[in-house]
C-alpha cells in the first residue's frame, strides 16, 4: 500500500512537474559567462532528472533538478570539463541519470541494432537483387561469326 | 443549472448510462456475430469456390447488416456518455472523474477520450465505424468488374469482427465508461487543464482512426494466408486503405507534436518519450508498407514483405496504445496504470498478433511471389526497397531503445536510460540516406533506367541543391542541421523537377495535366511535405532563447526584434484565474512596426488546485514568436516577470509538413476523374 | 514436411513477439507483486562504502520549542558504530515518510528485545527544519536513535538520494549492503532486511 502510495506521489509529482516546467527558473541561476551557460545547458540536456524522470535536469522543475543544475554549473566554474562532471553524476546516481547511455556490456546490443538490423535486412533481400548474371552479357567473337552467317543465310 | 444541462438531464431519460451500457454489450454480441456467422457461411461453402453467388450460404448475407448494426450499437453509447456529460451526471465514473460543471462544454465530449475507458470505447468504435466503411463499398459485380470479390470482403468483414469483439470484451469487463459511483458527488473532479486544447482535443480521434484503420489491412494479410493466395490485384485492393490510414496517423502524430509544442510550453516538439515512440514505430513500418504495396501492385513481387509489414504494423500500433496503459513504460503520458487490465491486453496482444505470426509461419511457403533477382538497383522498385530497409533499421532502432531499459531491468536488474542524445545520435545518420535516396527514387522509373539518363535526369535538382550550400550552412548554424536541410532541399527540388518533367512531355492544358496518374501528384505533395516538415526540425535546432527577469517598460531584445513587456494584468476564465502579461514585439525599440502582441498567462484552475502556463505564440511563415511567462514576483508593489522569450525559425514548417505529407494521401484517394474514363471507351 | 531454411525464417517474427510477450508478462506479474517497478534508480554505492559528507547536527532542546533532544551524527560515527544501523532518509513533508514512522518505531522496538539481531535506526531529515522534524517525530513515533538535519539536501546528493524516503542499511565498517527507495513494510523486511542482519550478526 504505502509502496503504491509512493507511486501515486511521484505520479502527482510528475504532473506538477509536466504544469509548471520550464528551463533554468530564474536568470539568476544562469552563468554569466555564456560559453560556459551554453556548455552547463548543453550537459544539463543529457542528464535524466531523477524525480521527473521523463525529463532532463535542465527542462524540470523538481527541487533536485535545480540542485544538480547548480552542481553543474558550480564545477564548471571551478574547471571541470564536462567528463569529469559526467563522471561525478555516475558516481552518485548510476548509469541511469545519462540518457544517452554508454557503451558497454549491458548497452552492446542497443548501440549495436542499427547494424545488425542493417545487416539482417541486407542479407533478406540478397535473393532480390538482379544478379549480373541476369544481364546479358556481350557476344563472343564465335557468337558474332555464327549470328553474321545465319542473318546472311536468310 | 443552465438551461442546457437541464435539457439533457430530461434527455437521460431515453439515452441513460443503463441504455448505454446495454448497447455496449449488445455491441459485442453483434460484433461476435459478425465475426462468427461469415465465418461459419465461408467455411461452409469452402469446397466450391470458384463456383458463382448460387453456391454461397445465406450466412454471408449477414455480414453487412451485422456490422452496420454494430457500428450503430456503439454510436448509440456514445450518445448515451455524451448526454451524461454534457448533462454533468456524476453518478458516472468516468464522468466524477473526469469532468466538471464549470468544464466549457467542447471539452466535456472531449474529456470522454482523454482517458482510459473513454478512449478504448474510442479505439472499438473507431474499429466499427471503418468496418462500415469497408462493407459499403460495393462489390464485384457484372456493372463492377474491378470492384473488391464478394467472398474477399465478407472475409475482411468477419476478421475485423473478431478483433472488434475482442475489444469489446474487454471494455465491458475490465474498462466499463458506464459504471456508476455511489454516493454521488456534487462536483466533478475536473480534467487536467493542460488537456483543455482544441489540438489535444481532436488528436486522439486522428490518432486512433489511424492505428485503427491499420486493422484493414491486416485483415488483408490473414485473408491472404488462409486463403494461400495473394497477387498484384489484393494489393491493389488494400492499398486505399492503407494509404488512409497512414494518412490519419500521420496528421494524428503531428497534431499531438504540435499540441507538445503549443501547450506544454517546453519549447520543444518532440521528446522521444515512450508514447511518442509509440506512434512514431507503427508510423515508420506503415510507411514501408505503404510503399511496398505500390511496389507489389506494379511487379506482383514483395507480397510476403507486404503481410508481414501489415500484421507489424496493426501489432505495434496495438501494444503501442495500449503497454502504455499498462504501466510498464516510464511515460510522462500517465493512464491510471491497472496491471489487471495489462493481463487482458497482453492476452489479446498475444492472440491477434501471435495468432497472425503463427499463420504466417505455418502457410507462408504457399504464397509465391517471383521476387527472386527481379530487382534492380536503379529502378522504382530498388530505391524503394532499399529505402524500406532503412525504414524498417529506423524503426527497429526506436523499438529497441524505447523496450530497452524495462528488459534490461528485467533481466539484470540494471536501470539505465535511453533517451533524446541516443535517439539524435542513431536515427539522424539513417535519416539522411533516406532523404537522399527518397530524392533519386522518385524520378527513376520502373524495372530498369540505366545509370547515364538517372544521372541526367538528376542534375539539375542536384545543381540547385549544391548550389544553396553555401546559404544553407550560413543560415544554420550548427553543421548538422545545414547538412539536414540541404538533404531537405534535395528531396524538394527532385520531386518538383520530377512532376515538372512529366507534366512538360504532355500537350499543356489542364485537361492532359489531368490525365496524369494521381499518384504521381500524390508522391510528389507527400514527398515535398517530408522535405519541409525536415527543414522545420532543422529550423528548430537553431532556436534561440532568452530567460530574463523583466518589469512593465522592459526592452529585450531577442533574434534582431525587440521585445517589451507593457504590462501585467489579472483575467478570469470559465474555470480558471489568470496573470497575463501583454508583450509587444517590434522590428526596433520604438519602432512604429509593430510585428505582434503576445499575451501568456499563468492559470490557475481552482477545482484542480493546478497551475498551468498558457504560452502565448504567433506563426509566422519564417520562425515562430514564443513566449512563456514563468513566474510574478511582488517587491514592496513592484511587479516583476519571468519571461522566457523564443524565436523559433521555421517551427510551423513541421506541421505544415505533416499536413501536405497527409493531402498526398489524400490526392491519391480521390475518386477517379469521370472524363478520363470516357475518354478511354472509344478505343 | 522438412524444415528447411526458409520455414525457419518466416518463424523469426513469431519468435520474437513470443520473447517480447513472455517479457511484458513478467513485467505485469512484476508490477503486481511490487518486484518490477519501472521507476526504480539502482544507487550506486549499494556494496560500496560510506560517502563522505559533513558532520549533520541533529535536536538540541535549543534548537526547537520542546525539548526532544537526538544527537546529529558525522561520517566518522557512522563508519564507527559497532551495529548494523539503518540509515532512513525522510522528510516531515513526505507523507509516505510520515506514514513510514509507525512501522520505523515498531521496527526499533522490535530490535531492542533480546534475541533479536543487532540493529540501530538512524535519521536523516531531507531539505527539512529542526521544529518541523520535531513536531512530526512527536505525533507520529520516534524510531531514530540520531538524526541529521540535511537542511539544504547537500548530504543527500552525496548519497545519491532521489527521492524520500529512502533506506540504508550500513553493516559495522561501514559498508553499505541494501537500499531501497521505496517505503519499509513488514514484507520487504522479512524478505530482504530481516536475511541480511541475521546473516551479519
Amino acid at each position: 500500500m504505502t509502496h503504491s502510495f509512493r507511486l501515486i506521489a511521484s505520479f502527482t509529482l510528475c504532473l506538477i512537474c509536466a504544469s509548471t516546467s520550464y528551463a533554468v527558473e530564474t536568470p539568476d541561476e544562469m552563468l554569466p559567462n555564456p560559453i560556459l551557460e551554453a556548455k552547463a545547458q548543453s550537459l544539463g540536456q543529457q542528464l535524466r532528472c531523477l524525480v521527473c524522470q521523463n525529463e532532463t535536469i535542465e527542462d524540470s522543475s523538481a527541487p533536485l533538478a535545480r540542485d544538480l543544475r547548480h552542481i553543474v554549473r558550480q564545477q564548471l566554474q571551478q574547471g571541470h570539463s564536462p567528463a569529469e562532471i559526467k563522471r561525478w553524476m555516475t558516481q552518485h546516481y548510476g548509469e541511469f541519470i545519462h540518457l544517452k547511455p554508454s557503451f558497454s556490456g549491458v548497452t552492446i546490443f542497443l548501440w549495436l541494432t542499427p547494424l545488425l538490423s542493417l545487416t539482417l535486412a541486407y542479407l533478406l533481400a540478397r535473393p532480390l537483387w538482379r544478379r549480373p548474371a541476369h544481364i546479358a552479357e556481350p557476344l563472343s567473337e564465335k557468337e558474332k561469326l555464327r549470328l553474321h552467317n545465319l542473318i546472311k543465310k536468310n | 443549472m443552465a438551461s442546457s444541462t437541464l435539457f439533457f438531464t430530461h434527455l437521460s431519460i431515453f439515452f441513460s448510462p443503463e441504455v448505454g451500457h446495454f448497447a455496449l454489450a449488445l455491441a459485442c454480441a453483434l460484433a461476435l456475430l459478425q465475426a462468427l456467422l461469415p465465418s461459419l457461411g465461408l467455411w461452409l461453402c469452402r469446397t466450391d469456390p470458384a463456383h458463382g453467388p448460387s453456391s454461397q450460404s445465406p450466412l454471408l448475407q449477414f455480414a453487412k447488416p451485422l456490422t452496420y448494426s454494430h457500428a450503430l450499437a456503439l454510436l448509440l453509447a456514445w450518445s448515451c456518455l455524451i448526454t451524461a456529460a454534457l448533462g454533468d451526471d456524476f453518478s458516472l465514473r468516468l464522468i466524477a472523474e473526469t469532468s466538471a460543471t464549470s468544464k466549457p462544454w467542447p471539452y466535456k465530449i472531449a474529456g470522454l477520450w482523454g482517458n482510459h475507458e473513454g478512449s478504448l470505447l474510442l479505439w472499438v468504435t473507431l474499429l466499427s465505424l471503418w468496418s462500415s466503411l469497408l462493407a459499403t463499398v460495393p462489390h464485384q459485380s457484372l456493372h463492377r468488374p474491378t470492384n473488391i470479390p464478394a467472398r474477399l470482403q465478407t472475409r475482411l468483414i468477419a476478421l475485423l469482427g473478431y478483433i472488434s469483439a475482442g475489444f469489446l470484451l474487454f471494455c465491458l469487463t475490465t474498462s466499463n465508461p458506464f459504471l456508476r459511483l455511489w454516493p454521488v458527488p456534487l462536483e466533478g473532479m475536473g480534467m487536467n487543464p493542460l488537456l483543455q486544447d482544441p489540438g489535444l482535443a481532436l488528436h486522439p480521434p486522428l490518432l486512433y482512426s489511424g492505428y485503427v484503420g491499420f486493422a484493414v489491412p491486416l485483415a488483408f494479410a490473414i485473408s491472404a494466408l488462409l486463403e494461400g493466395r495473394a497477387d498484384a490485384l489484393w494489393a491493389h485492393f488494400m492499398r486505399p486503405w492503407v494509404i488512409s490510414a497512414w494518412s490519419l496517423l500521420t496528421l494524428g502524430i503531428a497534431l499531438g507534436s504540435w499540441w507538445s509544442y503549443a501547450v506544454l510550453g517546453w519549447g520543444g516538439y518532440w521528446f522521444w518519450d515512450p508514447v511518442e515512440n509509440a506512434a512514431l514505430i507503427p508510423w515508420l513500418t506503415g510507411t514501408a508498407l505503404l510503399h511496398s504495396v505500390i511496389v507489389t501492385e506494379k511487379r506482383s513481387t514483395l507480397l510476403l514483405w507486404c503481410i508481414l509489414l501489415a500484421i507489424a504494423t496493426f501489432s505495434l500500433s496495438l501494444s503501442g496504445t495500449f503497454l502504455v496503459r499498462s504501466g510498464i513504460l516510464n511515460s510522462v503520458h500517465a493512464f491510471a496504470n491497472d496491471p489487471a487490465r495489462g493481463v487482458f491486453i497482453l492476452t489479446l496482444l498475444a492472440l491477434f498478433t501471435g495468432g497472425s505470426l503463427l499463420l504466417f509461419a505455418a502457410r507462408s511457403h504457399k504464397i509465391t511471389s517471383p521476387s527472386f533477382g527481379a530487382f534492380h538497383l536503379f529502378s522504382r522498385e530498388g530505391t524503394i526497397l532499399v529505402n524500406n530497409m532503412l525504414l524498417c533499421t529506423l524503426c527497429a532502432v526506436i523499438l529497441t531503445g524505447t523496450m530497452y531499459p524495462p528488459f534490461m531491468q528485467l533481466l539484470f536488474g540494471r536501470t539505465l536510460s535511453v533517451g533524446k542524445p541516443f535517439f539524435d545520435a542513431t536515427t539522424i545518420p539513417l535519416a539522411l540516406p533516406l532523404l537522399a535516396i527518397i530524392g533519386i527514387g522518385i524520378t527513376l522509373p520502373w524495372r530498369y533506367a540505366p545509370p547515364a539518363r538517372t544521372w541526367r535526369r538528376l542534375t539539375p535538382a542536384l545543381l540547385i541543391t549544391l548550389g544553396n550550400a553555401v546559404p544553407a550552412f550560413w543560415l544554420f548554424p550548427s553543421p548538422l542541421a545545414g547538412l539536414s536541410a540541404l538533404f531537405a532541399l534535395w528531396v524538394i527540388t527532385s520531386s518538383v523537377i520530377d512532376l515538372a518533367r512529366r507534366l512538360h512531355a504532355l500537350p499543356s492544358g489542364l485537361r492532359s495535366y489531368l490525365r496524369l496518374p494521381r499518384s504521381l501528384y500524390a508522391a510528389c505533395c507527400a514527398h515535398i511535405g517530408v522535405g519541409i516538415t525536415i527543414l522545420g526540425i532543422c529550423g528548430m535546432a537553431t532556436t534561440q532563447e532568452r530567460i530574463i527577469e523583466a518589469t512593465a517598460g522592459t526592452h529585450i531584445s531577442l533574434a534582431g526584434q525587440d521585445w517589451c513587456l507593457d504590462r501585467l494584468t489579472p483575467q478570469h476564465g470559465p474555470n480558471f484565474e489568470a496573470i497575463e502579461a501583454r508583450i509587444t514585439v517590434r522590428s526596433a525599440p520604438r519602432s512604429a512596426n509593430i510585428i505582434t502582441i503576445l499575451h501568456p498567462q499563468i492559470r490557475i484552475f481552482p477545482a484542480q488546485n493546478q497551475r498551468t502556463l498558457h504560452v502565448a505564440i504567433t506563426h509566422r511563415l519564417f520562425g515562430d514568436l514564443y513566449a512563456v511567462l514563468g513566474s510574478v514576483k511582488n517587491d514592496h508593489n513592484q511587479y516583476s516577470a519571468i519571461l522566457r522569450l523564443h524565436y523559433n525559425p521555421l517551427a510551423s514548417w513541421i506541421w505544415l509538413g505533416g499536413i501536405i505529407m497527409a493531402c498526398g494521401g489524400a490526392i491519391s484517394l480521390r475518386p477517379r476523374i469521370p472524363f478520363r474514363i470516357r475518354r478511354k471507351q472509344p478505343v | 514436411m522438412t524444415l528447411n531454411r526458409r520455414h525457419l525464417l518466416t518463424l523469426l517474427p513469431l519468435i520474437g513477439a513470443t520473447g517480447l510477450g513472455l517479457g511484458f508478462a513478467r513485467m505485469l506479474q512484476g508490477l503486481t507483486t511490487g518486484r518490477f517497478d519501472p521507476h526504480a534508480i539502482n544507487n550506486p554505492l549499494t556494496h560500496y562504502a560510506v560517502p563522505h559528507f559533513a558532520p549533520l547536527s541533529g535536536l538540541t532542546s535549543s534548537s526547537t520549542p520542546q525539548d526532544l533532544s537526538i544527537p546529529g551524527f558525522s561520517y566518522e560515527e557512522l563508519t564507527t558504530a559497532n551495529q548494523p544501523i539503518l540509515l532512513n532518509i525522510w522528510a516531515s513533508w513526505c507523507l509516505p515518510c510520515v506514514e513510514e514512522l509507525p512501522f520505523l518505531t515498531n521496527l526499533a522496538h522490535r530490535h531492542t528485545l533480546p534475541g533479536a539481531p543487532p540493529l540501530t535506526l538512524w535519521g536523516m531529515a531531507y531539505k527539512d527544519t529542526p521544529a518541523n522534524a520535531e513536531r512530526i517525530l512527536q505525533r507520529y513515533g520516534q524510531p531514530f536513535q540520531r538524526l541529521g538535519i540535511d537542511d539544504d539536501g547537500t548530504t543527500a546528493i552525496e548519497w545519491g538520494v532521489t527521492g524520500v524516503p529512502e533506506s540504508f542499511l550500513i553493516l559495522p565498517g561501514g559498508r553499505i549492503v541494501w537500499h531501497t527507495s521505496s517505503s519499509l513494510t513488514e514484507d520487504l523486511y522479512q524478505t530482504e532486511l530481516l536475511p541480511l542482519l541475521h546473516s551479519a550478526s
